[in-house]
């Protein structure tokens, strides 16, 4: 594997209950860039990223992170490597019954062995890059959505990851929450030399701060490239996502029987 | 199985357990205390008025406590303790669950068995025999205030005839190991409810639900059991 590679997925099948989810996905992800993988709901894209993090098993393919293939990993290797992971998860999943200072010293607590007055002394570092180190003795239930999601995002850049991956960071956030969001996603990144995977349905936001992008449609990508070759191109899956067009190669109607027959057919059929 | 794998944590960071005893059995004294009080001062008027047919109302004591010590104090506690600690440890459980923070501790590489389930399992066993105790002592206060204070027993034989009747290791040592075999049947099922449960609003209300109703049905099937065992009307 080239040395600039940090993750690389070959050939990667997944599925659910015998309803194949992904289907053969190749991926490289260059150390220190930011990856969007983007798609409709349902495609397999927080799949994806469930399996590059190890906690869903591929059934065929396989995934490394560096030297480590994650595919092939016990649950005690597993943990040794996501201790290298940082993870956002769409709404934060921050642990509620403790203050945003203990949310973002969990990892440090869990997996070191420093003395608390260094821990509060990361913690706050951590909460002054993402704007909230005057929040720390606020409760979760007392932060608005974006701030839950920055606090989420501190917690998990606790330990300097290798690799940060993204689940939907965008969702339900206003406007300038979005564009916060945003821009830590990408400083963050930059300043701790790290990598991140984004998953997202967020077009305009993603194109404005990350590398590259592979679009994920019925569990295979359908298109990829960089911000500027998305823009200008004219595939039309990726014309209409980047779009929002109502119809296209993503149908709007459901599959149905005709219309005709539906109403003029048996009645109460 | 999984706990018990698990549980060096919950021992080796006594804080973690410490918490939830205090949240499984401090929180619960309040129900505990006033129900065993209630049930005492039942238990005092309903053998008072049984023993004055036979003319021998100095051994309401002697009734009351070994109701208490054998059945009442474990049964009744481990219900109550099944719905309102119980109830607590699978609702906290399941929607953690269902806000992805046990998905997040485990990419955090901390495991969601050792840290959140092992630590209210082993909490509940330690809680509920202190419950059950402390309902059997509240019980016997009870049945003292009815029998003694205010019907006129005699003090002195209602507790030297308990002190004379109840037995150790026959009445008060069976009654506690019925109230730690509940105690771990009652935090089994809790922590399975609560981890096993479907991470929506309704499937965290089943399994609630399912906790409150299988813990009552394993209490009182494990009580026959052990009844069978215990109790063979050895005298």
């Amino acid at each position: 594997m080239p040395e600039d590679i940090l993750v690389d997925i070959d050939d990667l099948h997944f599925a659910y209950d015998g309803r194949p989810v992904l289907q053969g996905i190749d991926m490289k992800i260059p150390r220190g860039k930011v990856v969007a993988i983007m798609g409709g709901s349902g495609c397999g894209k927080t799949t994806l990223l469930r399996s590059i993090g190890g906690q869903l098993k591929a059934s065929r393919g396989e995934i490394r992170l560096g030297e480590h293939r994650i595919s092939q990993m016990g649950q005690r290797e597993l943990y040794q490597v996501r201790r290298k992971m940082g993870m956002l998860f769409q709404f934060g999943a921050l642990f509620t019954d403790m203050t945003v200072f203990d949310n973002v010293a969990f990892p440090l607590r869990e997996h070191t062995d420093l003395p608390e007055l260094m821990i509060r002394d990361l913690v706050l570092m951590k909460l002054e890059a993402v704007g909230l180190r005057g929040a720390r003795n606020l409760m979760p239930a007392e932060l608005s959505g974006g701030m839950a999601r920055r606090v989420a995002l501190a917690r998990a850049v606790a330990l300097d990851p290798l690799l940060i991956m993204y689940d939907e960071p965008f969702t339900g956030l206003d406007p300038i929450a979005l564009g916060v969001i945003g821009q830590l996603i990408r400083r963050l990144n930059d300043a701790l030399g790290a990598t991140s995977i984004m998953v997202t349905h967020d077009v305009q936001e993603s194109l404005l701060i990350v590398d590259y992008i592979y679009f994920i449609s019925e569990g295979r990508i359908v298109a990829q490239g960089s911000p500027a070759e998305i823009r200008a191109s004219s595939d039309p899956f990726v014309h209409q996502f980047v779009n929002a067009e109502a119809d296209g190669p993503v149908r709007f109607d459901y599959p149905a029987a005709e219309l005709r027959r539906d109403f003029l057919g048996a009645a109460g059929g | 199985m999984a706990i018990l794998l698990f549980s060096g944590v919950a021992f080796r960071r006594l804080h973690l357990t410490l918490r939830e005893i205090f949240f499984s059995g401090v929180l619960s004294l309040l129900i505990i205390v006033v129900s065993g009080l209630f049930v005492g001062l039942v238990l005092g008027l309903q053998g008072y008025e049984t023993l004055q047919r036979f003319g021998s109302t100095e051994a309401l004591g002697v009734l009351v406590a070994l109701s208490l010590t054998r059945e009442l104090g474990p049964v009744v506690a481990a219900l109550l303790f099944a719905s309102r600690a119980g109830s607590s440890v699978t609702a906290e459980i399941g929607l953690m669950k269902a806000t992805e923070q046990l998905k997040a501790m485990d990419m955090m590489a901390v495991n969601p068995i050792a840290r959140v389930v092992a630590p209210r399992f082993w909490g509940g066993v330690i809680a509920m025999p202190l419950l059950a105790a402390l309902f059997s002592a509240m019980g016997v206060l009870g049945g003292w205030l009815i029998g003694v204070v205010l019907i006129g027993v005699d003090d002195g034989a209602f507790w030297s005839q308990m002190q004379a009747a109840v037995d150790f290791r026959y009445d008060v040592l069976n009654g506690v190991i019925k109230s730690v075999v509940f105690g771990v049947a009652v935090s089994l099922i809790a922590v399975f409810e609560g981890y096993d449960s479907v991470p929506t609003a309704e499937g965290v209300s089943r399994a609630i639900t399912r906790t409150v109703v299988t813990s009552a049905l394993a209490i009182l099937a494990l009580d026959f059991v052990l009844t069978s065992f215990m109790f063979r009307g050895t005298s």
